[in-house]
């Protein structure tokens, strides 16, 4: 079983702060992480290893500073990793992003046919749920998205079933391998790398293709090939802070009967 | 796949704002009437016609539904094959149905089906699609959409435009945008389109679909939340924010502490690797206000925050704050609710 994971490398959201006066983003000084998402897809392509064999490749694209979660995907148990680098890249959005992913896919199922591969739900850094989608579509594979459990997968019969988070409950669906899965967190936990793989990690080599290394159209990728455009970004508009209702400790049945007043008098709860 | 770059679209040749009409079993998502509700406007701004896709099996009642919230026209797609949501034939319906009909503007929820529908829908088109949108105008001159949205875990928002490929299409967080008035009596025009695909073209089976309510905790539907910190000491204390969430009819949250100190399950967790809500009122009990948390509910109408700390960093988006201690505090709410709203909060 040949299973391959996107890894995204991420800041840090919870850094990210805008230049007040510039209005660009301030990136500097922020770590970065891998997408925890794909942390989780990373182990359920290992755990995919365990059960049937064969190997896990990993691919990410980004600068080469990237490489860091190729390395760390290697010490949770991964074989190969392949960073997708190049200027040219630069300024893609999740339409030229899946493209170039999918070219690379495309070139890693040369030298080795692919069964399963896996994706985040989402990144952290733009949440947008569309390079999973995008790179299935392109492949023309099924797609199997917010998957919390691999029910089961049968090589043979070409099949896997997976339990599907829906909005009202959940769905068991089966479907045709070679296959797309977009995952929860819920559908595993993550274990601690252990000491021989976190060796492999320290000393691997990622292997790095740029656009001469994949069979790119030079207008579909980039800025050139990016149909969305950031117009402009700013800060979000403060939510003005409120009133302090007095009472408080000294009289909890006072404070309390003026939230009721005050949230039935602005018809959010309703008076019997 | 061919390798030809594309030549430059006849913008003009698109025309219309549209929603995709998100249902379930014949059942609409609500948010196909909130887009129906933004569509208008845009609709509006632009001169034209307001359109709705509706897809599934057994669904033509819907259509009334949508022109009572303000569609046109409706493009029913009626197939058996379309019974329960599967991405290959609903993508291929809506594209066929864009390719044919050439609409400006598709609008989609954000909901878990609309955002797998989209992506795909989307690259198929080889077009723009924008996640997650607050805001959406369009630009008088340019007469663009302005796609606005918030990123980085909600610490920028950014405009997006989508300039020389149609449609241009958006997703929409379910109850961001408000609800139209539903105007029972309004008619439009009812367009029956074939879906065209045969049920062994489709990869996947869905071999069964299992409901859980009560289960699942519908934070992001929620109309009231009632939010429990690590301000609550231990795990026995969170009993006073499920009696408070009872007695107002509401369902309760936590914040991250809350939940990796063990006192509720993480499908309670509002904020940035939580849930994102909007109830009309959010109570943050116990809660500090750290930024995570706060970009996961700080677009709630109302806040109501509770924080023996009076510089907590709460009381900054909170409409109403009340400084003491929650273990005081809150039994007085729930008693005083319950007596107000005849709960029982058995
Ligand atoms: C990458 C990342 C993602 C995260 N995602 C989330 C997320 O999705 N959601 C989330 O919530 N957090 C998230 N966090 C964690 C977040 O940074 C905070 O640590 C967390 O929200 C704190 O929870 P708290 O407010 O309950 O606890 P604390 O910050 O410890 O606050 C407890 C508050 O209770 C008050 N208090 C104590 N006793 C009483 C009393 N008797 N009466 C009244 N008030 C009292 C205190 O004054 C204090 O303000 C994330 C962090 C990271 C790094
Ligand atoms: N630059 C990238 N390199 C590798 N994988 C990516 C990249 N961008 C997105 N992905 C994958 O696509 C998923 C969804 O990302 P997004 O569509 O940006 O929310 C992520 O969880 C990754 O698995």
């Amino acid at each position: 079983m040949h299973a391959v994971v996107f890894v995204k490398q991420v800041p840090d959201s919870t850094e990210v702060r805008i230049d007040p006066r510039t209005n660009t983003l301030m990136r500097e000084g922020v770590p970065s992480i891998i997408n925890p998402y794909d942390a989780h897809a990373v182990e359920e392509a290992v755990r995919l290893k365990e059960r049937f064999g064969g190997k896990v490749t990993v691919i990410s694209m980004g600068p080469p500073q990237a490489r860091e979660v190729l390395k760390r995907s290697i010490s949770f148990g991964a074989d190969v990793g392949v960073l997708v680098t190049d200027r040219a890249f630069g300024g893609s959005d999740t339409l030229a992003t899946s493209y170039i992913l999918s070219q690379a896919l495309r070139k890693v199922a040369e030298q080795e046919p692919v069964d399963i591969v896996l994706a985040g739900k989402q990144a952290i850094d733009g949440d947008t749920a569309q390079v999973g989608p995008g790179i299935a579509t392109r492949m023309g594979w099924p797609q199997l998205t917010y998957v919390m459990n691999i029910i089961s997968v049968d090589p043979d019969k070409r099949e896997i079933v997976v339990e599907r988070k829906l909005e009202g409950g959940k769905e068991i669906v089966k479907a045709r391998l070679p296959v797309l899965l977009t995952v929860e967190k819920g559908i595993n936990e993550l274990r601690y790398a252990t000491f021989p793989n976190l060796l492999r990690a320290a000393r691997y080599e990622v292997t790095m293709w740029g656009k001469d290394q994949l069979a790119v159209d030079p207008g579909k990728i980039g800025l050139k090939g990016s149909p969305t455009t950031v117009g402009r970004i700013f800060p979000p508009p403060p939510r003005e802070g409120g009133e302090k209702l007095p009472g408080g400790d000294d009289n909890p049945d006072q404070v309390a009967a003026l939230l009721a007043d005050l949230l039935i008098k602005r018809n959010l709860i309703a008076d019997r | 796949m061919p390798e030809v770059t594309k030549e430059v679209l006849d913008l003009s040749a698109y025309k219309g704002v549209w929603v995709f009409l998100e249902q379930v079993g014949g059942e609409a998502a609500p948010v196909s009437w909130e887009l129906l509700g933004v569509g208008r406007k845009l609709a509006q701004d632009l001169g034209v016609e307001l359109g709705g896709a509706l897809l599934g099996y057994g669904v033509e009642h819907l259509a009334q539904e949508a022109f009572a919230h303000g569609a046109d026209i409706v493009y029913l797609m009626d197939d058996p094959i379309l019974k329960n949501y599967r991405t290959d034939p609903y993508a291929r319906g809506m594209i066929n149905l864009i390719r044919k009909h050439r609409p400006e503007i598709v609008l989609m929820g954000a909901t878990t089906l609309g955002r797998d529908l989209s992506g795909v829908v989307a690259t198929e088109l080889e077009t723009g699609l924008t996640a997650d949108c607050t805001m959406l105008e369009i630009d008088p001159e340019k007469k663009l959409l302005k796609q606005t949205r918030p990123a980085f875990g909600g610490n920028i928002m950014a405009t997006i435009l989508t300039k020389d490929r149609r449609p241009q299409m958006a997703t929409v967080r379910p109850r961001v945008m408000p609800m139209p008035a539903r105007i029972s009596g309004r008619t439009g025009r009812l367009v029956k389109e074939e879906l065209g695909v045969q049920e062994e073209d489709v990869l996947t089976k869905v071999l069964e679909l299992v409901k859980e309510p009560g289960k699942a905790v519908y934070l992001d539907k929620a109309e009231i939340i009632v939010s429990g910190g690590r301000g609550l000491g231990e795990k026995a204390n969170f009993a006073l924010i499920e009696e408070l969430a009872q007695a107002l009819g509401g369902t309760v949250g936590a914040s991250r502490a809350a939940v990796e100190a063990g006192w509720i399950s993480a499908d309670h967790q509002v904020g940035q690797t939580g849930t994102t809500v909007r109830p009309k009122i959010y109570f943050a009990i116990g809660i500090s206000g750290a930024i995570q948390h706060l970009v996961g509910m700080q677009t709630s109408d109302v806040i109501v925050a509770i924080n023996k700390d009076p510089d907590a960093a709460i009381f900054k988006v909170a409409t109403y704050g009340i400084v003491g201690d929650l273990m005081k505090i809150v039994p007085a709410l729930t008693r005083e609710f319950k007596k107000r709203l005849g709960t029982t909060g058995a």
